[in-house]
């Protein structure tokens, strides 16, 4: 066979050179995120549609979110991706020892941020907000509190997919933590941690707009 | 693909930008401005997604076919919520019963 | 009648032996093989379905199976033959094994993940058939809402999870075909130099990548609304059910456009290869391909014309609906000028084509019929629809992934199929088709309503008809299992190029070996040159 070339984890069997290999791998993992558009996409249109058809209702829910907790957490998450990005840039020029703290501490920052969902979640639990049997929006019309229920099943069906990817990506952190603490990142190949730097900005694109789009529904009417 | 590598002070300007968008869509959030609250809200959401796209993801050196590749999730994205919408609002609209 | 020459050789097959190296494979040839082997098995038991309904059907009464369990096999029907036959076929085995070599590549960009889309289609596969033995579910494979949601009592959660872990296996073998075109091809082989089967899996990729996702959401939605009872399609609620239907039409009518393009894709080759003729506006096709691809998305709501969907949308995915046809008609009419003058052989493959492209036409044609709004309002929910989507499905795709399948058979196995008996199989799958489904078409017109399975007595003499062309049409499809099967043992040694075609893969062995190519090609020539290719055509049956 023509070219045969032992496999590295730089260059396996299947491409011809490095740069070919790399180019696959973010091409592979751009996909994957726009797969992830469209499956966030599908919550964002039925934010949308109820949005639309309930206005007022969603309003009031809304008001219910601390913003202030829920902007510091969106600061949280920006900073992570600030420091992610120092880390696929120490990658880059080979600085074993900044990409290690650099992951570390953009661990910690979404560490951070999930320990404040929680925190978020639990409050929504002791006032009843969570959607179900025991839901019961205080001061809200009994005819309307179904539609407030459904601001809440959105409000939990998609922060939760986005901290069930948060957890993703500290999975992933974690394992590239362990890895660049082995040595096995270099600036000929960095791309694992480039790309787990794609997905970890995308994860907090998403919150930059389920912050506005949960937390911020027309806060200037009065209560 | 080319190697360039941005500096430690643009990441910097990005993130103190992002900070400082975040801060003026909440404080604008309490100020009425009617229906466009929903725009302002939405148009600076965007721009904080382009700030992260174009330098935190490497957009802005990217090949065409990445941005190609971004530029299609949000044309699809804006298929679904917007030909949905089509429906959703314009129910009785044309007068006919029940729709 | 053995040779020793196929043993000697070192190729895909015999490379390593054990279950291990199947089941752990890198090798795109063989996960595409473990694919034909799953998706047959499924095709059969969607089959097994079939044959329960057919038989119901015979008489107006519903004498042998309760209504509950007539539900129950509609949907079974369904859900076996979209998500693990008609969505996978094609792409998954076909594809798998072809797209690497037709770019001149050595596997494709990502080969353990392939082969953990296999792992996923049988996970899928595995808790669908566990809800089927289970006791099943009987929601209409569209699942519905509130009625799966909240009404049912069968195992929707267990038949959901299978079809949402199958549709990653979609996502990933999508996404593994777009960057595999994109930066695998060989030297030389520029975009419009790739066999149109490249194309369609190309665009197919693309429709699973893009719409894949939202059918995945709104089945995560449809459990949090039935385990977790917080809803958004309750109406109790304030939620509307018509929601549902949009998110899950927006991924099912493309769906509908994977399971055809690969299937045109084929066809592509086959009419070419048949007449010795380049395909008639090569580019056209090409661009046909995308073109359906993008449209396909934008015409979902022609599902909903009879739901409480707002008559102004209606007439939005009305309009809409008719642009989609363009391109699929842009592909008939060039098939067709590519025959034109060609030095035509009747080998099966192309008695397959042939079937194709008159089946997929009708079809094609009633799918206009029913994009009129005023039309679909009396046909919707008939079996005029349920005759369309077959004449499709059935006649269009599985036309053509028979044909595909034989006229791939002695690359990827060495051997030739026989020749008279499949040319018999292919008339009798044809002739059993159109028995099966054109009395549909007058059933549904008179307003026989689907799902159904108590009738008025006048209908019967056309659901007689229809049973008698399924049993047909049975006996057809099982005989290519049987020849199939044979010829691995005793069907006659195949050459490199039986067919004389052109294409990347008929310039290796058969079967290849384990990298595809002794040396990567370097392409020089445009796509389909017939004047390349010696006269290699053996004479078969």
């Amino acid at each position: 066979m023509a070219e045969a070339h032992v496999e590295t984890l730089a260059l396996r069997e299947q491409f011809d050179t490095a740069e070919q290999q790399k180019d696959a791998s973010t091409l592979g993992m751009w996909l994957f995120l726009i797969t992830e558009v469209m499956f966030f996409g599908g919550m964002f249109l039925a934010y949308t549609v109820y949005r639309h058809l309930y206005p007022m209702v969603f309003a009031v829910a809304s008001s219910s979110l601390d913003a202030v907790v829920g902007a510091a957490n969106t600061a949280v998450l920006l900073c992570s991706s600030f420091t992610m990005v120092l880390a696929v840039r120490a990658s880059q020029l080979g600085q074993r020892k900044a990409l290690i703290v650099f992951l570390i501490l953009t661990l910690i920052l979404g560490f951070a941020f999930l320990g404040v969902k929680a925190y978020e979640w639990n409050l929504k639990f002791e006032e009843h907000h969570v959607p179900g049997a025991t839901f019961h929006f205080e001061g809200m019309a009994p005819d309307l509190q179904r539609h407030a229920q459904l601001f809440f099943s959105l409000y939990f069906a998609m922060t939760g997919l986005h901290a069930l990817h948060m957890v993703i990506g500290v999975g992933i952190l974690s394992f590239l933590i362990f890895q660049a603490s082995k040595g096995r990142f270099s600036a000929e190949y960095m791309t694992p941690v480039d790309v787990a730097g794609l997905y970890w900005h995308f994860v907090d694109i998403i919150w930059i707009f389920l912050f506005p789009l949960l937390y911020l529904i027309d806060r200037h009417l009065p209560k | 693909m080319s190697e360039h590598i941005d500096s430690i002070k643009t990441y910097t300007v990005v993130w103190l930008v992002l900070l400082a968008l975040t801060a003026a869509t909440t404080a604008v959030a309490y100020v009425d401005l009617g229906p466009f609250s929903v725009v302002v809200a939405l148009v600076i959401a965007v721009c904080k997604m382009l700030l992260v796209a174009l330098f935190f993801m490497h957009v802005r050196h990217s090949t065409k076919l990445t941005r190609l590749v971004l530029l299609g999730a949000l044309m699809w994205l804006g298929i679904l919520i917007l030909l949905t919408l089509t429906d959703f609002s314009t129910r009785g609209v044309l007068g006919v019963p029940g729709r | 009648m053995i040779t020793t020459a196929v043993q000697e050789r070192e190729h895909y097959l015999n490379a390593s032996y054990g279950i291990k190296s199947w089941l752990l494979t890198k090798d795109h040839k063989r996960i595409g093989l473990l694919y034909l082997g799953t998706v047959t098995l499924f095709f059969f038991l969607g089959g097994a379905f079939a044959t329960l309904i057919r038989i119901e059907l015979l008489t107006p009464q519903g004498n042998l199976v309760s209504s509950e369990t007539y539900n129950k096999l509609f949907t079974m029907h369904g859900v076996a033959m979209i998500f693990f036959f008609m969505i996978p076929a094609i792409p998954a085995t076909l594809g798998n094994f072809f797209l690497p070599m037709m770019i001149g590549a050595r596997d494709l960009a990502f080969p353990r993940i392939n082969l953990l889309s296999w792992y996923l289609l049988v996970v899928g596969g595995l808790f669908t058939l566990f809800a089927m033995l289970a006791g099943g579910v009987d929601t209409g494979w569209t699942f519905y809402t509130p009625y799966s949601t909240t009404y049912s009592n069968t195992w929707v959660i267990a038949t959901a999870l299978g079809i949402f872990i199958s549709g990653f296996s979609s996502i990933l073998t999508g996404l593994n075909f777009i960057v595999t075109v994109h930066t695998m091809r060989a030297p030389g082989m520029t975009w419009f130099r790739l066999p149109l089967f490249v194309w369609s899996n190309y665009a197919t990729a693309v429709i699973q990548v893009l719409g894949t996702p939202v059918v995945a959401v709104t089945i995560v939605l449809v459990f949090c609304e039935r385990v977790f009872h917080i809803g958004i399609f309750d109406p109790a609620l304030g939620g509307d059910p018509v929601l549902f239907q949009h998110m899950f039409w927006f991924y099912s009518h493309p769906a509908v456009y994977i399971m055809v393009l690969p299937a045109m894709g084929v066809i592509s080759e086959l009419v070419s290869v048949y007449s010795r003729k380049q395909p008639f506006g090569y580019r056209v096709i090409a661009f046909s391909s995308v073109a359906i691809a993008v449209l396909g998305f934008l015409v979902w709501g022609h599902h909903l014309f009879v739901s409480t969907q707002s008559v102004y949308a209606g007439l939005v995915f009305s309009f809409l609906s008719y642009f989609v046809a363009i391109p699929s008609a842009i592909k008939v009419f060039n098939w067709t000028a590519t025959l034109y003058k060609g030095s035509i052989s009747y080998d099966t493959p192309m008695l397959y084509a042939f079937g194709f492209i008159g089946l997929f036409t009708i079809g094609g044609l009633t799918g206009l019929m029913v994009a009129a709004l005023g039309f679909d309002v009396h046909v919707t929910d008939t079996y005029f629809v349920v005759a369309h989507f077959h004449y499709i499905m059935v006649g269009g795709t599985i036309m053509a992934y028979l044909g595909g399948l034989h006229y791939w058979w002695p690359k990827m196995t060495g051997r030739m199929y026989p020749e008279a008996w499949a040319k018999l199989s292919a008339m009798i799958i044809f002739l059993g088709f159109n028995l099966t489904f054109f009395p549909q078409f007058i059933l549904g017109y008179l307003g026989m309503p689907r799902r159904y399975h108590v009738y008025p007595d006048e209908f019967q003499i056309l659901h007689v008809l229809s049973t008698a062309g399924a049993s047909v049409l049975a006996v057809g499809y099982v005989m290519p299992m049987v020849y199939f099967i044979w010829s691995l043992r005793f069907g006659k040694l195949a050459p490199a190029n039986p067919w004389g075609a052109t294409g990347l893969e008929w310039k290796t062995a058969s079967p290849p070996p384990a990298h595809n190519f002794e040396e990567i090609p370097v392409v020089t020539h445009e796509a389909y040159d017939y004047s390349t290719v010696m006269g290699e055509v053996i004479e078969v049956g």
